[in-house]
């Protein structure tokens, strides 16, 4: 067998039934292997930025390890951000990249670029590939370390004459990785101090990160909330990990999260952390993030633990298990009057934008969309891009099952909303996914509708057309002058409509909050993908909202809708 | 602020060192010395670090560390139960008048004389990084022309069995 055949044999054995990528020059081999048979979907993206991110988004959507395939030099740099946002995300995705032969390898030969150097700081582990007796064991080794202890981004680069040399395949039954022992069990001990915390305190509040679905510990965190009657915020990351119609759940704190879980967290005694990483879009200023509360942090990741605030009660190891055991040790303990107080800030501070006539609020699209998305009978997976319109996707759209909110939280990558959207679908065929972007992201990697129309991946993107880098902008707005440098887009070029048509998309325009309702029913209802150009107010702002490096407490809140109509 | 010596076992493998080094400067932790070798067993290395940092600094790059693929252990060495030394090597600007002064010196201080040139001579001093640092002193008056040292490399000792600074 050759090299380049081990590599799909690999990937079939890891159960893995989706790949995307884009051939070239030093990945030729592999792509011949596809060519001679293979049970893996190859899904051939147009940029590999987008089959990146199409392999996170098919991870995320299915709780298995993407795999995206690029060739050498560009092809591989072209991988970066999307390496770089599966790290930040702990989302466990296989690059797999062609290098040079071994014999040019240092010459800065043709498409030559030392990938495992410059995502060093990216991966989780990364192997240069040189001897191909080595392939078989690798490959074990990357998908071993990518979906154990906590999930990330590995990265196999795999020389041309590797691809192209005979092996005796035996694919390995384990791995051997000495140095590779993430945690497998919880202390007990830890588990008792942490239900102590709680039984001692008076005002508790989970604070939920992408921990939990990662972990697939959702189920496990429903039945710790239902049993302790414990309240919980739960961020971006987290979205979907405990149903946002839970009556406990209340929603994401945070810069553009609700005064309510801001002051959730703030007024705590007690913050317990699960799967959660204290960013700095969370806390806000550290120093006044829960000053009040004991923290009980649990986490795969012992270097998460203590990073930004010290721990009370660490507790590291796998959170399903570790929820579970918290759940059987939990005492009796009442705290209804919290309850009633959280129940009485949600009831006060609701989300809320001003509506005008005649001018079509980003808000209003968002709660149609997710309106109009209620009504399918197929599960509904969401992914955003970047920006104002994922904050208000994160605000108003509602997820009650696991895997339903795909998005791009710790590097914030414009542009991950469509490919993401295409992986998901790739991953879950049956369920409709809806992409809400922004102008600004769509236009970052809207190549890629190509991609779903021609590997029949149905995807729908509703773009909040607001004519501007509209976060950039509101930033500018508040903390620049109004000098609103650099951000101003257009509603009008390119003409989104058009721009689906040509890539053989559906394409809607929206121009007033009438119009919404019957072109979304057109998007979700035509067979194929669909774009749907909603042209909303530019000068809209995200509230509530914590200025960088303030306290989250301190939120500034939208403007009085009476106010505003005055 | 305090430092801190750690001792590292490393998967003897390419890039093992670079992935460690790049912890370092990618987490702004600053590395006084760094000695690597061969150990008792060829597929693996050890590292001798010396870091300047917190408790709470260095109790992140101990984690940090334990995540890297190649690491196999950590052990932070503490001044009571390890053993510690460092090699340097100094060229001393010396007339041949003065040589014997200098030579008479060297010997106090345990260093050996391992080279002679027209105007200068070359010491190799092996012990306590202390000690190290006390000879450097000693002979710059005269003129230190050029200086390596190894940085300094330690091994827990075994009179001292203590784990508690042990993580695996």
């Amino acid at each position: 067998m050759l090299g380049s055949d081990a590599i799909l044999r690999a990937l079939e054995h890891e159960g893995v039934d989706v790949a995307f990528g884009i051939p070239g020059g030093a990945i030729l081999p592999t792509y011949d292997a596809i060519a001679r048979g293979t049970t893996v979907r190859h899904v051939l993206a147009r940029h590999e930025q987008g089959a990146g991110h199409m392999a996170e988004g098919y991870a995320r959507a299915s709780g298995k390890v993407g795999v995206a395939i690029a060739t050498s030099g560009p092809g591989a740099t072209n991988l970066v951000t999307a390496i770089a946002d599966a790290w930040m995300d702990s989302t466990p995705v296989v690059f797999v990249t062609g290098q040079v032969r071994s014999s040019l390898i240092g010459t800065d030969a043709f498409q030559e670029v030392d990938i495992t150097g410059i995502t060093m700081p990216v991966v989780k582990h990364s192997w240069l590939v040189q001897d191909v007796e080595e392939l078989p064991s690798v490959m074990k080794s990357a998908f071993h370390v990518a979906r154990t202890g906590r999930q990330g981004p590995v990265l196999v680069d795999v020389a041309k004459d590797v691809q192209e040399a005979e092996l005796d395949f035996a694919y390995p039954d384990d791995v051997d990785l000495p140095g590779w022992k993430p945690p497998r069990t919880v202390h007990p001990r830890q588990i008792r101090a942490a239900a102590e915390a709680i039984a001692a305190a008076e005002r508790p509040i989970l604070y939920v990160g992408g921990g939990v679905l990662n972990a697939d510990a959702c189920a496990e965190l429903r039945a710790l909330v239902d049993a302790g009657q414990l309240p919980a915020v739960v961020t971006l990351m987290g979205k979907g990990g405990l149903p946002d119609s839970h009556p406990l759940n209340f929603g994401a704190p945070g810069m553009h999260g609700s005064k309510f879980a801001n002051w959730a967290l703030n007024k705590a005694d007690l913050v317990i952390a699960v799967g959660s990483r204290f960013d700095d879009r969370v806390t806000g200023k550290v120093s006044a993030f829960a000053p009040g509360a004991k923290v009980v942090h649990f986490d795969i990741d012992a270097a998460e633990v203590g990073k930004i605030r010290r721990a009370d009660v660490p507790v590291v190891g796998p959170l399903k298990a570790a929820l579970t055991q918290l759940t059987a040790e939990l005492r009796a303990s009442d705290h209804t009057p919290w309850l009633r107080q959280l129940d009485e800030w949600r009831q006060r501070f609701p989300f809320r934008y001003a509506k005008a006539d005649g001018v079509l609020k980003p808000q209003t699209a968002v709660e149609a969309v997710r309106d109009a998305a209620a009504g399918l009978d197929t599960d509904v997976v969401w992914t955003t891009g970047v920006g104002q319109h994922q904050m208000w996707a994160m605000q108003y759209l509602v997820c009650d099952t696991p895997r339903s909110f795909i998005t791009s939280g710790g590097l914030g990558t414009m542009g991950y909303g469509v490919p993401a959207a295409i992986g998901a679908k790739a991953a879950r065929p049956d369920a409709t996914v809806v992409c809400i972007d922004g102008d600004g992201c769509f236009q970052m990697t809207c190549q890629e509708l190509a991609t779903a129309a021609l590997e029949r991946l149905p995807i729908v993107t509703v773009v909040i057309n607001n004519g501007w880098l509209g976060m950039v902008r509101q930033w500018q707005e508040m903390f620049y002058n109004g000098r609103f440098a650099q951000t101003h887009l257009t509603h009008a070029v390119p003409d989104y409509a058009q721009l689906a048509e040509a890539y053989g998309c559906a394409g809607f325009t929206v121009e007033a909050e009438e119009e919404l309702e019957d072109a979304l029913a057109g998007a979700f209802c035509c067979g194929r993908s669909a774009v749907v150009d909603v042209r909303c107010d530019p000068e809209e702002k995200c509230f509530p909202m914590v200025p960088a490096g303030a306290a989250a407490v301190d939120v500034i809140e939208a403007p009085e809708p009476e106010a505003v109509n005055a | 602020m305090s430092t801190h010596t750690l001792s590292v076992r490393l998967e003897n493998k390419p890039g093992a060192l670079a992935r460690v080094s790049q912890l370092f400067s990618r987490r702004g932790y600053n590395i006084q010395s760094l000695a690597v070798g061969p150990t008792e067993r060829a597929d693996i290395s050890r590292l001798t670090l010396r870091v300047d940092c917190s408790e709470h600094s260095l109790e992140q790059i101990e984690k940090h560390m334990h995540k890297l693929v190649n690491v196999l252990r950590v052990t932070e060495l503490g001044p009571d139960e390890s053993v510690e030394r460092e090699l340097a090597l100094v060229t001393v600007s010396v007339a041949p008048d003065r040589r014997p002064d200098l030579v008479a010196l060297s010997q106090v201080a345990g260093a050996e004389v391992v080279d002679v040139g027209r105007d200068a001579m070359t010491f190799e001093i092996v012990g306590r990084p202390d000690q190290v640092e006390a000879f450097e002193e000693l002979v710059r008056p005269y003129g230190v022309r050029e200086l390596v040292r190894t940085g300094r490399i330690g091994l827990r000792r075994p009179s001292r069995t203590s784990n508690r600074s042990e993580r695996t």
